[in-house]
């Protein structure tokens, strides 16, 4: 029940794109078509699984005991950066075809916020390993659902007349807001 | 000057060094501010005690095992000559909305709430973070658990939750309880 | 003489034509997240700033004894370090703002905008270029999260830089993520429109 709740509300109610504003960049940059934005949200719920798995490890068993927590943020964005660089050459061996499917979108996760804060949150929230890892899935899975709403809305945002001023990303700000608004109704949902 | 050829002693090299200087700087410059981060949290809690206490000459700190959970649970019994002028718990709760919220709660000899200061917590702005408004936690003070159900009306208590935040209300009234486990058993063991 | 002027000109392109976060939609995760008032937006610009200048400095200095295929991490960990000064200087010296900005620091990392600038402009140029470069993007980054906190905080809390001038509530919404996703969104539009007239 207990981790029910937590996948809830780290999907919906505190939705990493709409309620905590992290993971903007890849947002506003990949959510135009549905089909890169189903890519994208592969690719990140895959790393941000092993990601938050790897730091919370080396977090607990290397830098607490020797008191090296300054070290934290660049252990955790070389570990990072090292797990994309890994994932992809693995996939490229193991499964060329989901290679070419998320292959581009690898890169990018890098200098995704999403990654790295989820890793900082779970540290700071004090969760232990397997509460640590639901949250990292459950919370990319809520950024995939970002995405692929968000890409949805733009396919149909560009059929629309949009006022000249507001074309391109004020416009997909604002819906982002609109949106954003809606999942404050999940509010009251744990 | 050319830029050094990517062979792969010099790539080790090289991420080695600068990874190699990072750290140690990182730990020349953690050296320089610990004290005063120490010294910022020390200063903070001793404000926390004298808002929530009655003004007292000396305190005498316990640690107590924390109700169903592993964790210790910082006591403070505060001193007027002999006599005992209250008892400041610093109790915590992980059911933020936000994560954990920690709270300094002062409780007077009989069992009175006398005051509370939140020591950090991370929920919304404007929605949750207004437990440290006047129109909230005044609300409890001076009330006696016997008689003033530190639960939030929505759940059959007495408390008023913060419109529209009434997660961020629950996880205060868990931090009281908690604070009034404790309360007791140091009550009962003199 | 032509050489202060493309100092100038370098310095202002920051602040304005390509300010980051306005123009080049840069950086938008602390843009959205920590501007719920116009201190944490001006907290967080001057930290960025910070960081900002003195990895583009570095990087440029040592942008020859770093092989092109590990030049990247080599930039993430410079970085990293820098942020982890500013996120130990803010701990001990001001502790207020480093408990509002919380998560937010360390993720200054991974802010685009840094390692953009360092792969843009700094692996590219002198280390006087890099810092007024630096010094630029930082200070327009720091007047974008700025006025997005002051237009929040007066919207949704009816205060500037803290000082409340209405009594109870401003309109919530402003200060929570769907207020900063719109703010935001009519702000870049404003400043595009402006930008065309001139």
């Amino acid at each position: 029940m207990e981790y029910i709740i937590l996948i809830i509300s780290a999907i919906l109610v505190n939705n990493i794109v709409f309620a905590q504003t992290l993971g903007i960049c890849p947002f506003l940059g990949v959510s135009s078509k549905i089909s890169s934005s189903v890519g994208m949200g592969a690719a990140v719920v895959f790393v941000i699984t092993l990601a938050t798995l790897v730091t919370f490890l080396l977090n607990q068993y290397l830098l607490v005991p020797f008191n090296l927590g300054f070290l934290q943020t660049i252990v955790y964005i070389l570990v990072i950066a090292a797990l994309v660089q890994m994932v992809e050459i693995i996939l490229k061996k193991v499964s060329p075809s989901l290679y070419s499917a998320l292959g581009i979108f690898l890169p990018l996760i890098t200098t995704n916020c999403a990654v790295l804060g989820v890793a900082l949150l779970v540290i700071q929230k004090e969760f232990n390993l397997l509460q640590s890892v639901v949250y990292g899935f459950a919370t990319a899975i809520g950024f995939g659902l970002a995405l692929v709403i968000m890409a949805g809305i733009r396919e149909q945002l560009e059929l629309q007349s949009v006022p000249k001023g507001m074309k391109g990303s004020p416009i997909t700000l604002v819906t982002a807001g609109i949106l954003a608004l809606a999942f404050m109704g999940f509010a009251n949902l744990v | 000057m050319k830029k050094k050829e990517s062979t792969l002693k010099n790539m080790l090299l090289s991420l080695a060094i600068v990874a190699g200087i990072a750290g140690v700087c990182l730990g020349f410059v953690y050296g320089l501010t610990k004290d005063r981060i120490d010294q910022a949290a020390q200063a903070k809690k001793e404000n926390a005690l004298k808002s929530v206490l009655p003004a007292f000459e000396k305190s005498e700190t316990l640690q107590m095992d924390a109700p169903d959970d592993t964790r210790k649970i910082e006591v403070f019994k505060a001193f007027n000559g002999e006599e005992l002028v209250g008892v400041a718990v610093s109790t915590y709760t992980k059911k933020g909305f936000g994560g954990e919220i920690d709270l300094m709660v002062g409780i007077l000899p009989d069992g009175t709430l006398n005051k509370v200061s939140v020591l950090s917590m991370s929920e919304t702005p404007g929605l949750g973070t207004k437990m440290t408004d006047p129109g909230f936690y005044t609300q409890f003070e001076g009330k006696h658990p016997d008689t003033f159900k530190m639960l939030v009306k929505k759940d059959g208590g007495d408390v008023d939750a913060i419109t529209s935040a009434t997660i961020s209300s629950r996880a205060y009234c868990d931090a009281l309880s908690r604070a009034y486990k404790v309360f007791n058993q140091v009550v009962s063991n003199n | 003489m032509s050489a202060k002027i493309n100092q100038w000109k370098n310095f202002s392109k920051g602040l304005v034509k390509e300010n980051p976060a306005l123009v080049l939609m840069l950086g938008m995760c602390p843009t959205l997240a920590v501007t719920s008032s116009a201190i944490n937006g001006l907290g967080m610009g001057l930290a960025t700033t910070f960081v900002l200048v003195l990895s583009n400095m570095l990087i440029s200095a040592i942008k020859t004894q770093v092989p092109d295929k590990v030049r990247i991490p080599c930039f993430i960990v410079v970085i990293a370090a820098f942020v982890t000064v500013v996120d130990l200087l803010i701990k001990g010296f001001v502790p207020a703002l480093g408990e509002s900005l919380g998560v937010f620091i360390p993720l200054i990392v991974v802010n685009c905008i840094v390692l953009g600038r360092a792969e843009a402009f700094a692996s590219k140029n002198g280390v006087f270029s890099s810092l007024i470069d630096g010094l630029g993007m930082g200070l327009g980054f720091t007047f974008a999260l700025t006025i997005l906190g002051i237009i929040r905080e007066v919207l949704g809390a009816g205060a500037i830089f803290g000082n409340k001038f209405i009594d109870g509530d401003g309109i919530i919404v402003f200060i929570l993520a769907p207020g900063a996703f719109i703010v935001l969104g009519f702000l870049v539009a404003l400043v595009r429109q402006l930008s065309k007239k001139n």
